[in-house]
């Protein structure tokens, strides 16, 4: 015996509705969590990105000692919080001695774990540690200017795959117009050697210039960071290709009148308006123009006529 | 001579993202300020490159500025969800195509004939409600003693269930497709039927202690060195259940050893004695086997006129009784 289950209030609706999957998608959310141990330091990253994130990101703040990402069972409760809060990118931090100050950044494919990178957090400074301008600092979930530097980024794996989730992590809502006064914010990372990526956060001051582009001074405001790449795990490639399929690759328009066949190939129709026979112009010579001819002939005719008899009257 | 500007980042505008691949330290610079300025250098380059592609789109004013509408990203990063499948054709759409019925707007309020107003479609005051039939004309199709009314809400409620079937198979039909709308869910309400229609009866926990017991009994040491499981408590009555007589005991009538062998002994000589008679099972045995006999006769004979034996009177009623008179004479006899 099966039934239907609608929601019978409209705000519920309107809430299932935003979650269910979609054609173009809008930004991920995040979620923040701990694991059993955590450091002063670790603590203070997770409160930060949680501040830089602050519209699209959920916090939870209580220990969860059954989650254990790179391992196979362990990933069920995360998949399950994932479902809850409807968040796709999840950031969880744990300290022990074998990783001091870890973090894993990790994405979900339908609520399933898609891939997963394990960083540790050295020569952290937070936000209180830098004095600059207030009056430059950024707004709450304004769009950053992403930065990436070095060749690292693309020559070693770690590194791209970092520099992808970091991009998905950090870019926040995807829109379509944007209000260029509103730009006050932009991530630097820099790659520093083969496993170590240095990150920042800093504000823009644009400054005036003689064109129409302003002149970008960048002035460092919030966490800064060093990430030091200790494992990670790629996505198999059957998800992939799933999750990269986008809606533009299936063809929306169709050519008209062009259809192709296996044996014949491409085959095109043309279509040729009725003939409006009254209208048509006939091939044959139309009598009127017959009759100019016959005219013509005549007033040759009496031209030679009259000039002879001039001729002959003088 | 090159016209074009040779950019050597990767721009993505409409992420605002930049990337420069070429950059490599030779050397780490030593200490960490230097460190961060040089970062903070080629952060700035690739920012001002992003933002001179940016501010040179074409913008259009708003109320807090210049807005600008972004270019598509260009970097493909993989979605959160799968992509939604189109929601298969109900069967009424699918009837619908095939016989080129198209949709029609219909109207919010209709007029109604009987009371002369606009009245709604449907809802709470509307048009051609059963309630608001004064009168039905009886024809010759109906039956007598058949109230028209209450057959009226009857089909209606007939049509309303065939309606919530259709709807329901057609969700089925979507959810099979994976295509099921996100506000609707399918759920399991009673377990399937399976045997009988009964459901399955709740055991109560004496029952079961109950039953763990008896089966512990009929054990050869009574249950008491059966393996338990965690956290089952021992059972009420262990143990085989065997009386043992008293060791001394006074002789008489009372003792009970006396008795025990005296039982004993009548059971096992009882076979040969011809003093036992259990009248009462004798004179039963006797009655029953001569109202088998009488109704066998009956039997023989009924049997060619059945319809007759309906309506026939019954004749047995004082046999009964009768039937002491010889069964006290064989007392007699014995």
């Amino acid at each position: 015996m099966m039934k239907i289950k609608t929601p019978k209030k409209g705000r519920v609706k309107r809430e299932l509705d935003k979650r269910a999957p979609k054609l173009v998608e809008t930004g991920k959310k995040t979620l923040i969590l701990q694991g059993t141990k955590t450091s002063g330091t670790l603590n203070s990253v997770l409160s930060e990105i949680y501040h830089l994130k602050k519209g699209g990101a959920v916090r939870f703040t209580r220990k969860n000692d059954n989650i254990r990402p790179f391992e196979s069972g362990g990933e069920t409760s995360l998949e399950f919080f994932s479902l809850k809060t409807d968040c796709s990118i999840f950031v969880y931090g744990s300290h022990s001695k074998k990783r001091p100050n870890n973090l894993v950044i990790g994405r979900m494919y339908d609520h399933h774990v898609y891939d997963l990178v394990e960083v540790g957090v050295e020569n952290f400074k937070s936000i209180e540690s830098f004095t600059y301008d207030k009056k430059i600092a950024p707004r709450v979930g304004s769009k950053p200017f992403i930065a990436f530097v070095g060749e690292g980024f693309e020559n070693v794996d770690e590194l791209k795959h970092l520099k992808e989730v970091l991009l998905d992590l950090l870019r926040g809502k995807v829109v379509e117009n944007i209000n260029l006064a509103g730009l006050d914010r932009a991530y630097v990372c820099t790659a520093i050697s083969s496993n170590k990526v240095y990150l920042t956060h800093c504000a823009l001051r644009l400054k005036k210039s003689g064109t129409v582009v302003p002149r970008m001074e960048l002035v460092e405001v919030g966490p800064s960071m060093d990430l030091v790449v200790r494992r990670h795990r790629l996505p198999n490639e059957g998800l992939r290709k799933e999750a990269m399929k986008t809606a533009k690759d299936q063809p929306k328009k169709k050519v008209k009148n062009v259809s192709s066949d296996a044996i014949q190939g491409t085959i095109g129709k043309i279509y040729i308006p009725d003939q409006k026979v009254g209208e048509m112009a006939l091939p044959n010579k139309a009598k009127g123009v017959k009759r100019e001819r016959r005219e013509a002939k005549n007033k040759d005719a009496n031209e030679h006529a009259s000039k002879k008899q001039k001729e002959e009257s003088e | 001579m090159e016209t074009e500007n040779q950019n050597p980042f990767q721009l993505d505008v409409g992420n605002l993202l930049a990337f420069n691949p070429f950059h490599n330290f030779p050397s780490l610079p030593t200490s960490r300020d230097e460190l961060v300025k040089e970062c903070l250098q080629e952060g700035t380059k690739l920012v001002q490159a992003v933002a001179d592609s940016l501010f040179n789109l074409p913008s259009t004013e708003d109320v807090d500025g210049p807005l600008v509408k972004l270019p598509p990203p260009t970097t493909k990063l993989p979605r959160e969800k799968h992509l939604p499948k189109p929601k298969p054709p109900t069967k009424w759409e699918e009837f619908a195509k095939k016989k080129g019925i198209k949709k029609r707007k219909k109207d919010k309020v209709v007029w109604d004939e009987q009371t002369g107003t606009w009245k709604r479609r449907f809802g709470y005051d509307r048009v051609n409600d059963d309630k608001d039939i004064p009168i039905i004309e009886a024809k010759m199709t109906d039956e007598p003693g058949e109230d028209p009314f209450a057959k009226r809400q009857d089909d209606k409620k007939k049509r309303v269930e065939k309606q919530e079937k259709n709807r329901f198979q057609n969700l089925k039909q979507a959810a099979k497709l994976g295509a099921l709308p996100s506000h609707v869910q399918l759920a399991a309400t009673a377990l399937p039927i399976t045997g009988t229609q009964v459901p399955p009866k709740k055991v109560t926990k004496d029952e079961l202690g109950n039953v763990a017991g008896m089966a512990a009994t009929s054990t050869a040491s009574g249950g008491k060195f059966d393996r338990k499981l965690p956290g089952e408590k021992p059972a009420k009555k262990q143990g085989k259940h065997r009386k043992f007589l008293p060791v001394v005991e006074g002789s008489g009538i009372g003792s009970r050893e006396k008795e025990q062998t005296e039982n004993v002994l009548n059971k096992l000589i009882s076979k040969h004695s011809h003093e036992i008679l259990n009248v009462d099972k004798a004179v039963t045995m006797y009655n029953v086997k001569k109202e088998k006999k009488a109704r066998n006769r009956k039997n023989q004979e009924g049997r060619s006129s059945s319809t007759s034996n309906k309506l026939k009177p019954k004749k047995q009623l004082h046999k009964k009784g009768a039937k002491r008179g010889p069964g006290s004479s064989k007392k007699g006899k014995a």
